[in-house]
């Protein structure tokens, strides 16, 4: 095993878990303030992907399609939140679960309507579409860099957010107590607002992010919706910190894993075996890695500080 | 899950229509998820082939009902208990996926229909699970990568690396080409796959670079292939590790690859049992026909769909529309007496075709459309490695 593959892998690595970053902060955002479940994130997700997949072939460029999509994005979610989120806070989860799981499926058979079954592949502006030779050994896409980048800039940008502005104050106050938020005069209405809409942007982002490398597909976003929430039970629910530490965690043992499992097992089974088992044992890794946790530190390991 | 009465809709308004008799297919194929795509495509040819013979299957009308796996073993094996016990269907066709198809035969068969596979290929089903009542108008899943690894052998590939979907299919295409292929296989990575497939394959394609090989051989069927074909040129892989596919480039994922100009794959090759460019006359009118309909070039699962509708026609017309004799039926299914869109079709004596295999290379068409041509034949009427394991005569 040499070096330059271990670094490689850790880019890899680090890009996914900044993609489930994106993901599990807007998740742990409505979770840990609003207390409501929102399955439906997954289609933000995906619908963030299609629409700037739709603004790339209109304007000509991904990344100023990326600056339109996101404000679009944001007020989808806001939409959500006044319409369908709202009325449902006074239930109890289960419900949450009923009524995202059927906006799922709402948000589905309208991109398959409005945008037909195929998917649609995102072209890259050509100086993105190539390779960074950070040495002779270590070539790593341009673009996936980009999206390092990217991420790294929105965790920076939400950490600065919440910890230096008067909004990040609130959303911190209402993740502690959000009765005593509300108790002092706060609108708590336009808060919830804003928080959703924040938590859109950030998987439409992820989603926009990911559409040059895969495509924007309908049911993309039920892929990694389950890995976002792996990603916040692991890193607490509603702790912000809990959620990038986990989603780089999680991103980084879940490609580890798929990278050099077999070479590890066929240190003490045959190649066959070794080469059947692994796939396996690479997919469950996370959830392994989830029930540890849980077992261990039933909160979380960053929980907030105050329910 | 739909319904199409296309024998309704070409039979017109007739005063007997409503009471005519017809043959009822049931049609599994993927009708959601991203894999749709390709499921739509079928659907597409199904259509196109009830067009063509007028909605009548000798003296009794055609009735398609389609039935969506949504991608997945076991709404596929519901789908296929409605049509088989609810709707009461004489044939059951379709099937994209070998793990749907193993979970649904016990279904059909048991029912006394008949079973025919338009796309999946299971080795266990050419082999020991092969039965009178199951036939296919596809391959067997290994036939396709054997004639890739004759390919490699005889470009002078020495030593390769694999990338398939972990499930029945993906482990008969990586056995297929580890049959024929006489270099070195260096390594193999088996991702995860079925409604939350693994689409970035960014740990795997630089496993597959360090690992040195001379090419790479892959199995990425529908949605997942545009994305894998992506994220191969953007790691700037085309010199060093050239990309020798199966059931991955094709007519559904090419056009995708054009709009987003992916050029790469221009020139690349890919064997197949079947071409647009075939020179027969059953199938320039179905590639012209389907090209005017529907916009675009055919994909082989749409041939093999349009292929499994006029078996079931040839065999109905055979036997008159007497549907009861079931032994007549199934030997006028296993004649195979129809125009097939690649040109001359028998059946082995497991019922999968015994058929040539082809080296297709992507071009550029006149009109500026990305598609496939063939460059060469690999086999010639091959039959596959389990009909041996068939206790059938």
């Amino acid at each position: 095993m040499d070096t330059s593959l271990l670094v490689i892998q850790t880019l890899n690595g680090l890009q996914l878990g900044l993609l489930l970053f994106l993901v599990a902060s807007g998740l742990t955002l409505v979770f840990g303030i609003l207390d409501f479940v929102n399955l439906a994130h997954a289609s933000l997700y995906m619908l963030g992907a299609f629409i700037c997949a739709s603004l790339t072939y209109a304007v000509g460029n991904f990344f100023l399609a990326v600056l339109i999509a996101l404000p679009v994005t944001a007020l989808l979610g806001w939409g959500v939140e006044r319409f369908i989120a709202r009325p449902l806070y006074s239930r109890d989860h289960l419900d949450h679960v009923l009524a995202t799981f059927g906006l799922i499926l709402v948000f589905d058979t309208a991109a398959h309507l409005i945008w037909g079954p195929e998917g649609i592949a995102v072209p890259l502006p050509q100086a993105f579409r190539g390779q960074l030779e950070l040495s002779e050994t270590l070539v790593i896409p341009t673009y996936r860099l980009v999206i390092i980048a990217a991420g790294l800039a929105a965790a920076g940008g939400l950490y600065w957010m919440v910890t230096h502005t008067r909004l990040g104050m609130l959303i911190r106050a209402g993740a502690s107590n959000r009765r005593m938020v509300a108790a002092l005069g706060i609108n708590i209405e336009l808060l919830f607002g804003l928080v959703f809409a924040l938590g859109a942007a950030l998987a439409g982002l992820a989603g926009m992010l990911i559409a040059p490398i895969t495509e924007a597909s309908i049911g993309m976003g039920n892929q990694v919706i389950i890995t976002a929430f792996v990603v916040i039970i692991v890193g607490g629910i509603g702790s912000m910190k809990g959620a990038f530490i986990a989603a780089l965690l999680i991103g980084l043992i879940d490609t580890l894993g798929r990278s050099f499992l077999d070479d590890i097992f066929k240190l003490f089974m045959s190649p066959d075996a070794a080469e059947n088992s692994a796939p396996a044992l690479s997919a469950m890794l996370i959830y392994i890695i989830m029930a540890c946790v849980l077992a261990l530190k039933p909160q979380g390991l960053f929980p907030p500080k105050v329910r | 899950m739909k319904k199409l009465f296309t024998a309704a809709a070409i039979a017109g308004l007739t005063a007997t229509g409503a009471s005519a008799e017809s043959v009822k297919i049931g049609f599994v194929t993927t009708l959601t998820t991203p894999a749709a795509v390709i499921g739509k495509d079928m659907e597409n040819a199904v259509n196109l082939a009830v067009e063509h013979l007028g909605g009548k299957a000798g003296p009794l009308d055609i009735e398609v009902i389609f039935g969506d796996d949504q991608f997945g073993p076991e709404a596929g094996k519901q789908a296929t208990d409605k049509l088989v016990k609810q709707d009461d269907v004489d044939f059951v066709a379709g099937y994209i996926w070998s793990h749907v198809l193993l979970a649904s035969r016990k279904s059909v068969l048991d029912a006394g229909k008949i079973l025919i596979s338009a796309n999946a290929g299971p080795s266990q089903m050419a082999g020991k699970l092969c039965d009178p009542n199951f036939f296919s108008t596809s391959w067997q899943n290994d036939q396709t990568p054997m004639a890739m690894g004759e390919v490699l052998n005889k470009q002078g590939v020495k030593s390769l690396y694999l990338m398939a979907p972990n499930y029945a299919a993906g482990k008969d295409m990586t056995a297929g080409v580890e049959r024929t292929f006489t270099g070195e296989i260096v390594g193999k990575d088996l991702t995860k796959w079925g409604a939350d497939a693994q689409l970035d394959f960014s740990a795997e394609l630089a496993k597959a670079k360090a690992s040195g090989a001379d090419g790479l051989f892959v199995f990425y069927p529908g949605a997942a292939a545009g994305a894998f074909v992506k994220q191969y040129q953007q790691a700037g892989l085309k010199d060093e590790l050239p990309l020798y596919s199966v059931f991955t480039i094709d007519g559904i994922s090419l056009p995708k690859l054009q709009q987003a100009g992916f050029s790469d794959v221009l020139g690349s090759k890919v064997t197949q049992e079947w071409d647009p460019s075939l020179d027969n006359a059953a199938n320039q009118k179905f590639v012209s026909d389907f090209k005017e309909k529907f916009g675009t070039y055919p994909s082989f699962y749409a041939a093999q769909s349009y292929d499994a509708i006029m078996l079931i026609a040839s065999a109905v017309e055979a036997v008159d529309g007497n549907l009861e004799d079931k032994d007549a039926l199934r030997a006028a299914v296993k004649a195979a007496d129809f125009e097939s869109v690649r040109g001359s079709f028998k059946f082995g004596t497991n019922n999968m075709p015994v058929q040539n295999f082809y080296l297709r290379e992507v071009v550029e068409d006149a009109d500026g459309n990305w598609t496939t041509q063939v460059a060469e034949t690999v086999y010639t009427d091959h039959v596959d490695s389990f009909a041996a394991e068939c206790s059938m005569e």
